[in-house]
C-alpha cells in the first residue's frame, strides 16, 4: 500500500528566499501526522506545494501513489484543504458557498442537496447555513470550511495551522472532530506551530525548522529518545544574575545534574537536564538551602516536544516564532504567494 | 456555540469515498466545464443580487451622460451632427458603447480581490476541468450585465427622442456589444492576473477608460477632431463599435453591406466593421493566453 503523502527532498525558493530547503517525511493512511514548526519555518510552502497551488523547484510529491507534479488534477480530486487564512465569500451563506464546491468538485447533481445536508448535521451548521458567511464566528467559519474541505469525501484532509485565533472551545471542536475524521478512516495532515496540538492530535510528526526536517516520528520516540527529566527551577519570582549565577555553579556539581541553563528572559529561573527516575527535587532544594538561597518554585517533567525543538535548535519554539515575526516580511511573502 | 458534533452518523459521512465524484483525469469532459462555470457565474449573480449598487450604479451613470451631454450640445446648429441627425440620436451609440466598454474594463476587480483574499486558492485547489471556467463565468456575467445597461440606455434614448431601432437593428446591437464586451473583458481579466494588486489594476483602467472615450467618436464626429486625433480614433476599437451602431440609429434601410463608418483613409462596410471586432477580439484572447497559462500552469 502507498503511503497517504510522501514528500521527498522537496525545496521550494520565492524569490532570493528558500522558504524550503530539503524536505521529506511520509504520511501513512489513516493517521493524523502533525508538521510542527515556527511560523516562517516553511510549513505553509509545503503544504501548498502538496496543495498544487505551488510548484516545487524540485523534490517528490506523491498522494496516494500519484504525483502531484505530473498528475495534479487527480491529487487535487483526493486532497480536502482547509487553508489557514479562510476566505469566503462573505455574501454567500454557508449552504450557497457548499453548493459552489460542490460543483468545482463535480459531485454528481443528485446527490449535491443530500451531501451538503450531512455535512451541515456533521458539524453542527444547521442554525447558520441559511445565513450569509459574513456573520459566522470564527469557530463556526472554521466548521463551514471544514465542510468545505470534505464535501468530496478525500482521502487526506490536510489543514494549515486550523486552531490559530480560535476560541478554546472552537479549538476543542476541531480537535475533537479531527479524530473523528481519523476514526471514519481518513488521513489527516495538519500544521500547527502549538506544541499542545500536535501532541494531543499526532500519531506521527515532523519538526521543521527554517525549511529542513529535523525530527520525524512519533511524539513519544522523539521525547525519550532525548532522555533524562526536565527540571523549571526559579529561586525568585525574578532573580538576580548573581544568585542565578550561583545556583548553577552548586548545581552543576550535583552528579544526576546533567545541565544548567539560565533562562534570562524567563525572569532568570534555570532549566536543567537530571537523569530521570532520581527523586531530585528535594535533593536540589537541599543544596541550594546549604547556601541560604530559597526555591520560590520547583518543578520536574519529562521532555516536551519543545525540548526536542530545543536540543536540536538551541532555542525554543517560542523564541524562534518571536524571531521569525520581526524578520518576515508577510506582505511581501503574501504578494509572492499570490496566485 | 453549545451543540458539539453529532457522533452517530459520522463515520458514514466522513469514511473517504474516491469514486463519489468522476474521476476527473479520465473525463474532463464538457459537462464538468459547465457545471462548474454555471456555478461560478451564480456565485457573481447572487453577488449582484445582495449587492445591487453596482448595478444601480451602472444604469444611472449612462443616463446621466445621457442627459447631461445632451443638454450640453441642445443648441448645436441644426445639421451639425450629419443631416436628419439630433444629438440625443448622435449620442446615444455612443453611450451605449461606452458604457458597456466601461463595465468590461472592470471585469477583473472582482477577480484581483478575489486573489488578494485568497478565494481564488479555493478554486484553484479544486480539480477544475479547466481553470478557464474561471475566466469563463466573469465574462458571461460581464455580457449579462451589459446587455441589461445596454437595454436600459436604448429605452431611455427612445424617451428622450433618439427613436428606436427595428428589431435587426438591436439584434445587429447586440452583437456588436457582444463583440466589443467579450475584448475588453479579456483583456481586463488577463490584467487581474497579471499585475500584482487591484492598485495597480484601478490605476490601468483610471487612465484607460477616459481618454478612450475621447479619443473615440462617442461624443462628437470625426469630422471635429484635429488631425492627429482622427487617426487615434480611427484606430480605436470604440469607434468601430460606436460606428455601425450611430448609422442603424441614423438610417432604417442599413444593409451588411452599407458603408458606416468613414476613416481618413477608406470608408467601413457594415460587414468589415464587424470583422474588424472580431479580429479585435482574435488578437486579446491571443495575447492573454500567456499571461493565464502562468496562473494556471
Amino acid at each position: 500500500m502507498s503511503a497517504a503523502v510522501l514528500i521527498e527532498n522537496l525545496q521550494k525558493s520565492y524569490g532570493d528566499v528558500q522558504a524550503v530547503k530539503n524536505i521529506s517525511f511520509t504520511v501513512q493512511p489513516g493517521e493524523i501526522f502533525g508538521l510542527l514548526g515556527p511560523n516562517g519555518a516553511g510549513k505553509t510552502t509545503t503544504i501548498r506545494c502538496l496543495c498544487t497551488l505551488s510548484k516545487p523547484d524540485a523534490g517528490k510529491i506523491e498522494v496516494g501513489g500519484v504525483s502531484a507534479i505530473a498528475l495534479p488534477k487527480a491529487v487535487r480530486q483526493r486532497l480536502g484543504y482547509v487553508a489557514q487564512e479562510v476566505a469566503p465569500d462573505k455574501v454567500l451563506t454557508g449552504r450557497e458557498l457548499l453548493k459552489l464546491q460542490a460543483a468545482l468538485y463535480h459531485l454528481p447533481q443528485k446527490i449535491i442537496g443530500d451531501r451538503i445536508q450531512q455535512l451541515i448535521e456533521v458539524l453542527g451548521l444547521e442554525e447558520y447555513a441559511n445565513k450569509k458567511i459574513g456573520t459566522y464566528s470564527g469557530g463556526i467559519l472554521k466548521r463551514l470550511d471544514l465542510a468545505a474541505g470534505l464535501l468530496h469525501q478525500p482521502e487526506v484532509l490536510v489543514l494549515d495551522e486550523p486552531t490559530v485565533g480560535l476560541d478554546i472551545e472552537s479549538r476543542m471542536v476541531v480537535w475533537e472532530f479531527l479524530q473523528e475524521l481519523r476514526a471514519a478512516g481518513t488521513t489527516v495532515l495538519i500544521t500547527s506551530h502549538y506544541l499542545e496540538e500536535i501532541d494531543a492530535l499526532a500519531d506521527r510528526l515532523a519538526i521543521i525548522d527554517r525549511g529542513v526536517v529535523i525530527a520525524e516520528g512519533k511524539p513519544s520516540e522523539l521525547k525519550d529518545k532525548l532522555g533524562g527529566d526536565r527540571v523549571t527551577l526559579r529561586i525568585r519570582e525574578f532573580t538576580s544574575d548573581e544568585e542565578a549565577d550561583k545556583a548553577k555553579h552548586i548545581l552543576e556539581s550535583l552528579p544526576f545534574v546533567e545541565e544548567v541553563i539560565i533562562n534570562a528572559v524567563q525572569g532568570n529561573s534555570l532549566n536543567l537536564i537530571v537523569k530521570s527516575g532520581q527523586s531530585s527535587l528535594s535533593k536540589i532544594e537541599q543544596s541550594l538551602a546549604e547556601v541560604e538561597l530559597p526555591t520560590f518554585s520547583l518543578a520536574q517533567s519529562r521532555p516536551s516536544l519543545d525540548d526536542v525543538y530545543l536540543a536540536a535548535t538551541g532555542q525554543t519554539i517560542m523564541d524562534a516564532q518571536i524571531a521569525a515575526s520581526s524578520t518576515r516580511d508577510l506582505k511581501k511573502e503574501k504578494k509572492q504567494q499570490m496566485k | 456555540m453549545s451543540q458539539s458534533i453529532s457522533s452517530s452518523k459520522i463515520k458514514s459521512v466522513l469514511t473517504p469515498n474516491p469514486s463519489i465524484s468522476k474521476n476527473s483525469e479520465q473525463n474532463s469532459s464538457l459537462g464538468d466545464f459547465i457545471q462548474e462555470t454555471l456555478a461560478l457565474t451564480q456565485r457573481l449573480f447572487i453577488q449582484l443580487q445582495r449587492r445591487p449598487s453596482t448595478l444601480i450604479a451602472g444604469i444611472i451613470q449612462p443616463f446621466m451622460w445621457l442627459v447631461l451631454f445632451g443638454a450640453l450640445f441642445s443648441k448645436a446648429p441644426s445639421g451639425l451632427f450629419g443631416t436628419d441627425l439630433s444629438y440625443a440620436k448622435f449620442l446615444a451609440p455612443g453611450v451605449i458603447v461606452f458604457t458597456a466598454f466601461s463595465g468590461a474594463l472592470n471585469a477583473g476587480l472582482p477577480v484581483m480581490f478575489d486573489r488578494e483574499f485568497g478565494f481564488l486558492n479555493r478554486l484553484l485547489v479544486a480539480p477544475l476541468s479547466s481553470r478557464y471556467s474561471i475566466v469563463a463565468a466573469s465574462t458571461v456575467y460581464i455580457i449579462a450585465l451589459s446587455f441589461i445597461q445596454t437595454a436600459v440606455i436604448i429605452f431611455a434614448s427612445a424617451i428622450l427622442g433618439a427613436g428606436l431601432p427595428g428589431l435587426a437593428g438591436l439584434s445587429a446591437i447586440a452583437l456588436i456589444v457582444f463583440l466589443i464586451v467579450l475584448g475588453v473583458t479579456a483583456l481586463s481579466l488577463g490584467l487581474a492576473f497579471a499585475l500584482p494588486g487591484h492598485i495597480e489594476l484601478i490605476a490601468v483602467i483610471f487612465v484607460t477608460n477616459l481618454p478612450l472615450l475621447f479619443a473615440s467618436t462617442a461624443l462628437a464626429p470625426l469630422s471635429f477632431m484635429a488631425d492627429w486625433l482622427q487617426v487615434i480614433a480611427s484606430l480605436n476599437p470604440l469607434t468601430y463599435a460606436i460606428e455601425p451602431i450611430r448609422y442603424i440609429y441614423g438610417h432604417g434601410d442599413w444593409a451588411i453591406n452599407s458603408i458606416v463608418m468613414d476613416t481618413p483613409w477608406f470608408g467601413f462596410s457594415f460587414g468589415t466593421v464587424i470583422l474588424v471586432l472580431l479580429a479585435f477580439d482574435a488578437l486579446i484572447l491571443l495575447a492573454i493566453q500567456p499571461l493565464l497559462r502562468r496562473r494556471f500552469a
